[in-house]
């Protein structure tokens, strides 16, 4: 072929790839998403996960990733969007309810964690299965006794929705409508929930100042709880075995069933304390239905033969009635009732 | 020429006004035109297409040296146990050639291949010109990309590889049916799994080529590998259906398939197009 002829069609298919590029400008507009920052309350550590890194975080991205949230299109017969086990007013977690209910009038196996803070997790679920806060919704999306949906099928009723191709475009430029979009979308949403306004937060600024019964559950809380409910999270993220017997129902092994090793038996995530009095009942099976309950097993319920249980559990906590309603006073103190009416996170309209 | 024509096909289905739209966009973008005329012009392209190939790799999956034929056809292992094929995928990541002085990779590669589907047992990138010895890639999906949130194309977590219960990529999937086995229906179902620590099941394949592989400029090679599914039941560690029809946790049996799975690849043709 001759240079000249070469060029000539170089420039050709050249002039033709800006048209064509320009093609798709017209047709979809400008792609110009409001920039947001993750913002991590005064005093808190780094968040351990970098989870926007390769996703920034956009005020449209997180507006679809909270209209996906509350979607029940996600599950197989619409009755199941994420917000049916992780309700806001439980500081979204589900609220009054040990196992959640999932298609099929069938029960999960686990208590629904809440979601907040998520941003200081690298590994979510009770047993730590997941990886990363994005291919999280892929399980209880795809699990038959939750949302029971396959991705393919939730990707079609979205893409015949006439909302959800321009939240797309506005989101992520252009209007494709894929997992990676839709999982990204709901990482901005949930990774951006922060809770960091209860009283114990106003208390550490000087804003408000704890009774005497909340002052006195709060050293309590120091000398007994905060070796695995570490400040300011109330959790260290680690799994621990905390003496429950196991639930022969579920037969559930927790952290081992992840790693298979026999020194995981019975170990689960620590669970951040906030908003705890919003996220009964307690522990993985949902068996405690109140702080009392739960305070009075690491008083004298732990089933102290378990071979993996936790060494900060060996030593006994010998708290009498008052201490034991004191530190549950000091435990209110970390609701955040701005979280839970936080427009900015509710069911959009 | 055949870029051209389907640039030509495309202006057809497009409306005048898009058209018109098209016209008007390539007048503002002309100095953009004109300037890749110009560097056309001092960078001869004969000259950039002197140093690189193309590199077309062709998996061809087989079963004691025939073709592997899903669902009718019956094939017995090293222990006597018949069975069919229903299923078979795996990950090939990040493959490439090399020889003593040079190694040449593809760029972000990640390649679903899939017996169901014809058209994901080849695919090709560009390679520099000159004669290798080596070709080489990973079996399964390197680690960082297990843990890194949601991924696209072949990684995508719909291409049914991907664990929900336990973040990560199935490396090798092969399932079937087989007499030889005392699970329900006489399933036999192996998901190779695991990215962390002793669980690890990523493999490091190299084969080495007895015909140098020559990658001319502007040509297209094409490595024919062959996958022999029986070296799953027996290349250095003997898996037997009847012991272990079932495979879906990552472990030691994992990775005890993972080595086998290694071992089940070689060069069969090299041709210079």
């Amino acid at each position: 072929m001759r240079p000249g002829l070469t060029i000539l069609i170089l420039l050709f298919i050249t002039g033709s790839f800006f048209m064509i590029g320009a093609g798709q400008h017209d047709e979809s507009g400008p792609f110009n998403p409001t920039w947001l920052e993750l913002k991590i309350p005064s005093g808190w550590p780094k968040p351990a996960a970098n989870i926007f890194a390769k996703n920034r975080l956009s005020e449209q991205g997180f507006q679809l990733g909270r209209k996906l949230f509350y979607d029940g299109r996600l599950s197989k017969d619409g009755n199941f969007p994420c917000a049916s086990c992780h309700q806001q007013f439980a500081a979204f977690a589900n609220y009054e309810h040990d196992f959640s209910h999932g298609f099929n009038n069938s029960f999960t196996k686990r208590n629904a964690p809440s979601l907040f803070n998520l941003a200081w997790m690298t590994e979510l679920h009770w047993d730590g299965s997941i990886n990363h806060i994005e291919v999280q919704p892929l399980a209880p999306l795809t699990a038959p006794n939750e949302m029971a949906e396959n991705i393919d099928s939730v990707l079609r009723k979205l893409r015949k929705d006439t909302a959800y191709p321009k939240l797309f475009k506005a989101a992520f430029g252009t209007t494709e409508i894929n997992s990676q979009r839709m999982l990204k979308a709901l990482a901005q949403f949930t990774g951006s929930i922060i809770s960091s306004n209860s009283k114990y937060d106003k208390v550490k600024k000087g804003e408000a100042v704890f009774t005497p019964n909340e002052e006195n559950g709060y050293s309590i809380f120091k000398n007994n709880c905060a070796g695995c409910h570490k400040e300011p999270l109330f959790t260290d993220n680690s799994f621990r075995n905390n003496g429950l017997p196991l639930n022969i129902y579920t037969n559930d092994i927790g952290r081992m069933k992840i790693t298979g090793e026999k020194s995981d038996s019975l170990k689960f995530k620590v669970p951040s304390l906030r908003n705890v009095a919003l996220t009964f009942p307690y522990m993985h099976d949902g068996r405690f239905y109140s702080l009392g309950q739960v305070v009075d097993h690491y008083v004298t319920g732990i089933q102290t033969d378990q071979p993996n249980l936790d060494t900060l559990l060996k030593k006994r906590f010998p708290l009498n009635n008052r201490e034991k309603n004191n530190l549950v006073y000091f435990l209110y103190t970390l609701t955040d009732t701005t979280l839970v009416k936080d427009p900015r996170l509710s069911q959009p309209k | 020429m055949q870029s051209l024509k389907k640039t030509g096909r495309r202006y057809h289905g497009m409306s005048n006004q898009q058209t018109y739209r098209q016209y008007f966009s390539l007048l503002l973008n002309l100095p953009a035109v004109m300037g890749a005329f110009f560097l056309l012009n001092f960078t001869s392209p004969a000259e950039t297409a002197m140093k690189t190939g193309i590199l077309k790799i062709t998996l061809r999956n087989t079963v004691n040296g025939v073709s592997l034929v899903l669902n009718d056809s019956l094939y017995t292992n090293v222990f006597g146990e018949s069975y069919s094929v229903s299923k078979f995928k795996y990950y090939i990541s990040n493959p490439g050639v090399k020889n003593s002085m040079l190694q040449q990779k593809e760029k972000s590669g990640y390649h679903l291949v899939d017996a169901t589907i014809p058209v994901s047992q080849n695919f090709s990138f560009a390679v520099k010109a000159g004669e290798y010895n080596n070709l080489f890639f990973l079996l399964g999906v390197d680690s960082a990309h297990n843990c890194s949130g949601a991924q696209t194309g072949a990684l995508d977590p719909m291409n049914d590889m991907f664990w929900t219960w336990n973040s990560g990529y199935v490396m090798t999937k092969l399932e079937g049916r087989s007499t030889a086995s005392s699970s329900i229906n006489q399933r036999m179902e192996y998901h190779i799994g695991g990215y962390k620590g002793k669980d690890n099941v990523l493999q490091q394949v190299s084969l080495a080529a007895a015909v140098p592989i020559v990658i001319s400029a502007g040509k297209t090679t094409e490595v024919i590998i062959e996958t022999d599914i029986s070296k799953w039941w027996q290349a250095g560690n003997p898996v037997s259906i009847k012991e272990t029809p079932i495979c879906t946790t990552p472990g030691q049996l994992a990775k005890k398939i993972s080595i086998n799975c290694s071992r089940m690849f070689m060069i069969r043709s090299v041709r210079n197009n």
